[in-house]
C-alpha cells in the first residue's frame, strides 16, 4: 500500500540520502529518519507551527511538506541554526526573557523569529504580534516572546547604526 | 518564622546581598535546551524493540460493542497485534474515581478499553500495536468494529429528568455528586434587601490544548518484573501507585520517569484509559509500547472542563453592602468520574469560593454534578476559579448598576479588610492573611482609571463601544492533605528534597516536584543556591523520576512553590550546618563562627575567606582520614514539608480589562490588561509575572475563543486546531503584573501559589468589560465564550 521514493537533500548543511515512504512528512521524516528532533509534532495539519523549519530559506510547516518532494532541498532546523550561531542573540533574548517556558513551541517560533529579523527588521510590536501568529504558544500569552524579538531588532538595529 | 533574609529585609539592594538568590529574576538554568531544541520530550525517547499503539475510538456517543473483527488488521505489515478491553482486562482491575470526604459521591467503574459499551464519542474501545505508528493507524482503519447505537444522554439540564438515559444503570440515576454549604439566613436576608440581583451564566465546556500531546512509553521487563513507564505527566508518584496498583504490581517495581513536559496546565494529572491500556499491552507483551495522542485524539479524550450552568443572586442593601449570594450550579462530567482527583471537586471548588472576595454574612450555593455522554471533564488550570469568579463579579457588577454605584467603589465597600485575619469566610474556607485593599489599591495606581473613563466617553460619542471591568479574586493554593488525601486518595501533599555537596563544591537536588515549563526547576535552585550558600550556577536539579527523588505529590494546586520550595529550603539549610560542622573541625573554628557565602567558608564576623568548598569536599571524599573520628560527615540533607496550620494557602489579587466591541461584527478587541496578585514570597518575579501573564491569556481563551461545542447527538465538532480556537499572538493585549507580598507563616519561604491566578480572574474582568462596553445599548452576556454570535444576539442584531 505504500511506495517510497528516493531522495539526496541538505539538512544543517550535511548531505543525506534516504529511500522515503511517499506519505511521510518533513516533520517525521527530520524526527524519525535524521534523530532531529528539535522539531515537535503539534496538530500536523498546518496550524500550531510547532514544527516549523526552514526549506530552501522559507518558514515551512514541517507536517504540510512531503518529505519525498525534498529531493535537493535545503533544510535547516533548530539544531542548525543553533550549531551556527545565525540566532544566537534570539536565543539569548528568549532565556533572558523567559520566552518559553515548556519550550515544545520555541524551536518553531524561533524559526519564525529569525524570519522577521531578516525580512521586517523595522517591525513594530504589532507587526511582530502578527508575524508570529500562525506559531501558538500555550505557556506564555506571547508578550514575552513580543519582548525577545523587539530586543533583538533593537539590538540589532543599533549594530547596524554604529557600523 | 519568616525570619528569612532578602535583601529587602536589610535595606539592601538585589545585587548588594550575592548570596540571596530569594526574590531575584535569574533566568530558568533549563531554558537554553529548550531555545536550542535539546529538551527530551515523551515522544523523542526511543528504546529497543519498541511498537507504536493507535486506538480506534467510538464514533457514537453511546453504543453497545457488538463485535470487533481484527484479521483484516491483523494481516497488514507492520502490525504486531490488536487488544479488546477483555484482553486487557485480564492483567487490569477497573477503577472508580470518587473521594470519601465528598459525601455520597458515586461513579462506575471504568477500564482501560470499555467490556461493553463506549460512552462518549472519542472513548478507545480497541487497541492496534505495530511496528510504527503509521502502520497501527492502518491497522486501526483495517478494524471492523460493529455497534448497537444507544440513546445518548447530552444535556446537563436533562440529566436527572424523569426521561433520562441513565449512562450506568447500576448507579441508578446520573447524580454523581450534590453538595449545599449555607450559612445564616439566606432566604431571610433576600426577602429583606434593598436590592437582589440574578442573572443566569455559563462557562463554556474547554479544554487544556497541551501543544505536546498526551505521551507514554510503558515498559515492562520480565526478566526482573519491573514496568518503566516514561510519562508526560504532572505527578510521577501519583502514578507510579496508579500503575502498581490497577496491574497488580509492588509498587517498588514501577518506576516512573518524566524528562521534559510540553504543556500540561491541569491536563496531565489525570489517570486516561488509553494510556493505562498502554501500560497492559507492555504488561502482556514484555516490550516497550508508545503512544503519542495526535490532535483529534487530545480533543476528544483530553479531559475537558467548566461545562457549568450557574444561576446566582446577590442580595444588597442600600449603602451596597452585601446581604447574601445566592447560587446554584450545575455541571455535566461526562460518563465517569476521572480517577484519582474525581470530577466533582471543580464543582465543590464553586461552592467554596463564590462570594471568597467579600465580607458578607448570608451564603448559600448548591452544585449538582451529573453524568452525560460526552468526553469527561476533570481538574484544568485554576479548578473553580474562573467559573465562582465569573459569577460573584459579574453579580457585583449587576449590584453596582442597581445601586447606580462605582464598580470599584462597591468592591472597596465590601472586599474583606485588610486586618480581619485570620479569618473564615461564609463557604467555610479558612484565610491566613490576605490583601484585597493593598491589591485594589495598587491596581488603582496601575490603571489609569479617569483617563480611560474621558477616552469611553468621548468613544461612545462615535459610536466605539469600549469598556473597563474589574474582578477580585481569591486562589487556593499550598494544599494539605485535606484536598485529596482524607478521601482515600493517594496523592502525597507532603513533598520532599534531598540536597547533597560533591567533593568538587557543587550542589545537586532532588526534588518530588516537578517541572512543565512554569519554571521549579529555577525556583529550586535559587532557593538551594540562598539555603547552602553557593551560586546558582553550581546547582543541579533532578526532578521526574520516582526511583530517585524524594516522594512527592509533583505539580498541581499551586503547590510547587510554596510546599516543594519550603522541602528545598530546609534541606538546604541542613546541608549548610553539617558542612560548618565539618568546616569548624578542619579549621578549628566554632561552626557558627562560619557562614558559606558563593561557594567560600568565611568567617561570619569579618567575611574573610577561610577555604573553598571544593577543598572541603576534597577532604571530606578522599582524605576522611585527617577528619576526627567521631565527625559526622554526611554531605547530604533530606526534608519534607506539608502545611499544617490551613487547609489551603489562599492567595488574592485583582484584574482589570479594558476592551472595544465592535458592534456591528460581535467582535471583542482586547485593548490592555492588567494583574495583582499576592502569592507571599515571590521567588523569582519574572517566572511569576509570566505565570500571571500566560494564566491571564488562558483565562481569555475560555472568555472569547475556545469551546468544545458538541451536537445534539453527542457528536463533537470542534476536533482540530482550525475548528477550536485558542488565543494567537495578534490578538492578545499588553498585560500589565504588580505584586503585594503577604507570606504565608505556615513557612520560612513564606511561598505561597502563583500559577493559575491569571486564569481565575480575567474570564470575569473581560466579561464585565464588555458588558460595561454594552451598556448605552441595554445589552448584556453571561455565556462563555463571549463569540461575536452571542454579543450579536444579546444586541438583538441577530436572533
Amino acid at each position: 500500500m505504500t511506495t517510497r521514493i528516493d531522495v539526496t537533500l541538505t539538512v544543517n548543511g550535511e548531505r543525506v540520502s534516504r529511500s522515503v515512504d511517499t506519505r511521510l512528512h518533513l516533520v517525521d521524516f527530520l524526527r524519525s529518519e535524521l534523530g532531529l528532533a528539535g522539531a515537535h509534532t503539534g496538530c500536523e495539519h498546518g496550524v500550531c507551527g510547532a514544527c516549523t523549519v526552514r526549506l530552501d530559506g522559507e518558514p515551512v510547516r514541517g507536517c504540510l511538506v512531503m518529505a519525498a518532494s525534498l529531493d535537493g532541498a535545503v533544510v535547516e532546523t533548530i539544531e542548525g541554526l543553533s550549531d551556527s550561531g545565525e540566532i544566537r542573540d534570539l536565543q539569548e533574548a528568549f532565556v533572558a526573557r523567559n520566552a518559553c517556558q515548556c519550550g515544545y513551541c520555541t524551536p518553531g517560533m524561533l524559526v519564525t523569529a529569525a524570519d522577521i529579523l531578516t525580512a521586517s527588521p523595522q517591525a513594530t510590536r504589532e507587526e511582530i504580534r502578527e508575524h508570529i501568529s500562525g506559531n501558538y504558544c500555550r505557556c506564555t500569552g506571547y508578550q514575552a516572546i513580543v519582548d525577545a524579538v523587539e530586543d533583538v531588532l533593537k539590538a540589532r538595529a543599533a549594530k547596524r547604526e554604529a557600523a | 518564622m519568616n525570619e528569612i533574609v532578602t535583601p529587602q529585609s536589610l535595606g539592601l539592594s538585589r545585587e548588594d546581598l550575592p548570596n540571596s538568590y530569594i526574590g531575584r529574576s535569574v533566568p530558568r538554568p533549563n531554558a537554553r535546551k529548550l531555545v536550542e531544541g535539546r529538551a527530551t520530550y515523551t515522544d523523542d525517547v526511543d528504546l529497543p524493540r519498541l511498537v507504536h499503539a493507535a486506538f480506534y475510538r467510538s464514533p457514537h456517543a453511546h453504543a453497545r460493542i457488538v463485535s470487533i473483527d481484527t484479521s483484516a488488521a491483523l494481516k497488514l505489515p507492520g502490525v504486531v497485534r490488536v487488544f479488546t478491553g477483555a484482553d486487557l482486562a485480564r492483567v487490569c482491575d477497573p477503577w472508580v474515581a470518587v473521594l470519601a470526604h465528598l459525601k455520597g459521591m458515586k461513579s462506575a467503574p471504568q477500564y482501560p478499553l470499555p467490556l461493553e459499551r463506549a460512552t462518549w464519542q472519542g472513548e478507545a474501545v480497541v487497541a492496534v500495536v505495530a511496528e510504527s505508528r503509521a502502520a497501527a493507524e492502518d491497522g486501526v482503519a483495517a478494524l471492523a468494529v460493529e455497534f448497537e447505537p444507544l440513546p445518548a444522554q447530552v444535556d446537563m439540564e436533562t440529566a436527572l429528568s424523569p426521561g433520562a438515559v441513565v449512562i450506568h444503570p447500576e448507579l441508578g440515576d446520573n447524580l454523581v455528586f450534590t453538595r449545599t454549604a449555607e450559612t445564616g439566613d439566606v432566604a431571610g436576608a433576600i426577602a429583606a434587601a434593598h436590592k437582589v440581583v440574578e442573572a443566569t451564566f455559563h462557562t463554556g465546556r474547554h479544554t487544556g490544548v497541551t501543544l505536546e500531546p498526551r505521551s507514554i512509553i510503558a515498559d515492562y521487563n520480565r526478566a526482573d518484573g519491573t514496568l518503566t513507564v516514561h510519562h508526560s505527566t504532572q505527578a510521577p508518584h501519583m502514578m507510579q501507585n496508579v500503575f502498581a496498583t490497577q496491574l497488580r504490581l509492588a509498587e517498588s517495581d514501577v518506576r516512573v520517569i518524566c524528562k521534559d513536559v510540553g504543556g500540561s496546565y491541569g491536563i496531565k494529572v489525570h489517570v486516561y484509559p488509553d494510556e493505562m491500556a498502554v501500560a497492559c499491552m507492555s504488561r502482556i507483551m514484555g516490550r516497550p509500547v508508545k503512544f503519542i495522542a495526535d490532535r483529534f485524539e487530545a480533543f476528544g479524550s483530553d479531559i475537558h472542563a467548566r461545562d457549568h450552568r450557574i444561576k446566582g443572586r446577590l442580595a444588597v442593601d442600600a449603602e451596597g453592602r452585601f446581604l447574601a449570594f445566592d447560587i446554584d450550579d450545575l455541571t455535566g462530567i461526562g460518563p465517569y468520574s476521572v480517577y484519582p482527583r474525581t470530577s466533582a471537586v471543580e464543582g465543590n471548588q464553586v461552592v467554596n469560593l463564590c462570594g471568597g472576595p467579600y465580607s458578607f454574612p448570608n451564603y448559600r450555593c448548591t452544585t449538582t454534578v451529573v453524568l452525560q455522554n460526552k468526553a469527561p471533564t476533570c481538574q484544568y488550570r485554576a479548578v473553580g476559579h474562573p467559573i465562582a469568579t465569573a459569577v460573584t463579579e459579574g453579580l457585583v457588577d449587576l449590584a453596582a448598576e442597581a445601586l447606580g454605584m462605582d464598580p470599584v467603589e462597591i468592591r472597596r465597600k465590601n472586599l474583606i479588610p485588610d486586618d480581619a485575619y485570620p479569618c473564615t469566610s461564609p463557604a467555610g474556607m479558612k484565610f491566613e492573611g490576605l490583601s484585597h485593599h493593598q491589591s485594589l489599591a495598587k491596581l488603582l495606581e496601575m490603571v489609569p482609571v479617569d483617563k480611560i473613563r474621558a477616552d469611553q466617553l468621548e468613544q461612545r460619542k462615535r459610536g466605539v463601544y469600549r469598556g473597563l471591568g474589574f474582578a477580585s479574586f481569591i486562589e487556593l493554593t499550598n494544599p494539605s492533605p485535606f484536598m485529596y488525601g482524607i478521601g482515600g486518595a493517594k496523592i502525597s501533599a507532603q513533598d520532599g528534597c534531598t540536597v547533597r555537596m560533591d567533593p568538587d563544591g557543587s550542589v545537586v537536588a532532588m526534588s518530588g516536584v516537578t517541572e512543565q515549563g512554569q519554571g521549579t526547576e529555577a525556583i529550586l535552585a535559587q532557593i538551594v543556591a540562598h539555603g547552602v550558600g553557593v551560586p546558582v550556577s553550581k546547582v543541579r536539579i533532578v526532578t521526574g523520576d520516582t526511583r530517585t527523588v524524594p516522594y512527592g505529590g509533583g505539580t498541581w494546586a499551586c503547590r510547587g512553590a510554596g510546599i516543594g520550595g519550603e522541602a528545598a529550603l530546609q534541606s538546604a539549610i541542613a546541608l549548610k550546618e553539617q558542612i560548618l560542622e565539618v568546616a569548624g573541625a578542619m579549621l578549628q573554628a566554632q561552626g557558627s563562627s562560619l557562614d558559606i557565602v558563593m561557594g567560600e567558608i568565611v568567617d561570619k564576623a569579618t567575611g574573610q575567606a577561610r577555604m573553598p568548598l571544593s577543598e572541603l569536599g576534597r577532604i571530606v571524599y578522599y582524605r576522611g582520614d585527617t577528619l576526627p573520628k567521631e565527625l559526622s560527615r554526611e554531605l547530604v540533607q533530606t526534608r519534607h514539608f506539608i502545611t499544617k496550620e490551613y487547609p489551603f494557602a489562599f492567595t488574592n489579587g485583582i484584574q482589570a480589562s479594558w476592551l472595544e466591541v465592535d458592534v456591528e461584527t460581535g467582535m471583542v478587541k482586547l485593548l490592555e490588561h492588567w494583574c495583582v496578585e499576592d502569592c507571599g514570597r515571590v521567588i523569582n518575579p519574572l517566572l511569576v509575572d509570566e505565570q500571571v501573564r500566560g494564566g491571564i491569556v488562558q483565562g481569555i481563551g475560555g472568555a472569547l475563543y475556545e469551546h468544545c461545542i458538541y451536537n445534539e447527538d453527542g457528536q463533537l465538532l470542534t476536533t482540530t486546531l482550525a475548528d477550536y480556537l485558542v488565543p494567537m499572538a495578534a490578538e492578545m493585549p499588553d498585560m500589565h503584573v504588580g505584586h503585594v507580598e503577604t507570606p504565608t507563616k505556615e513557612s520560612l519561604l513564606g511561598a505561597k501559589g502563583a500559577g493559575e491566578a491569571g486564569t481565575a480572574g480575567a474570564p470575569a474582568a473581560i466579561m464585565n468589560a464588555i458588558n460595561d462596553a454594552l451598556k448605552p445599548l441595554g445589552a448584556k452576556v453571561f455565556a462563555q465564550p463571549f463569540t461575536p454570535e452571542r454579543i450579536l444576539k444579546a444586541l438583538g442584531t441577530i436572533a
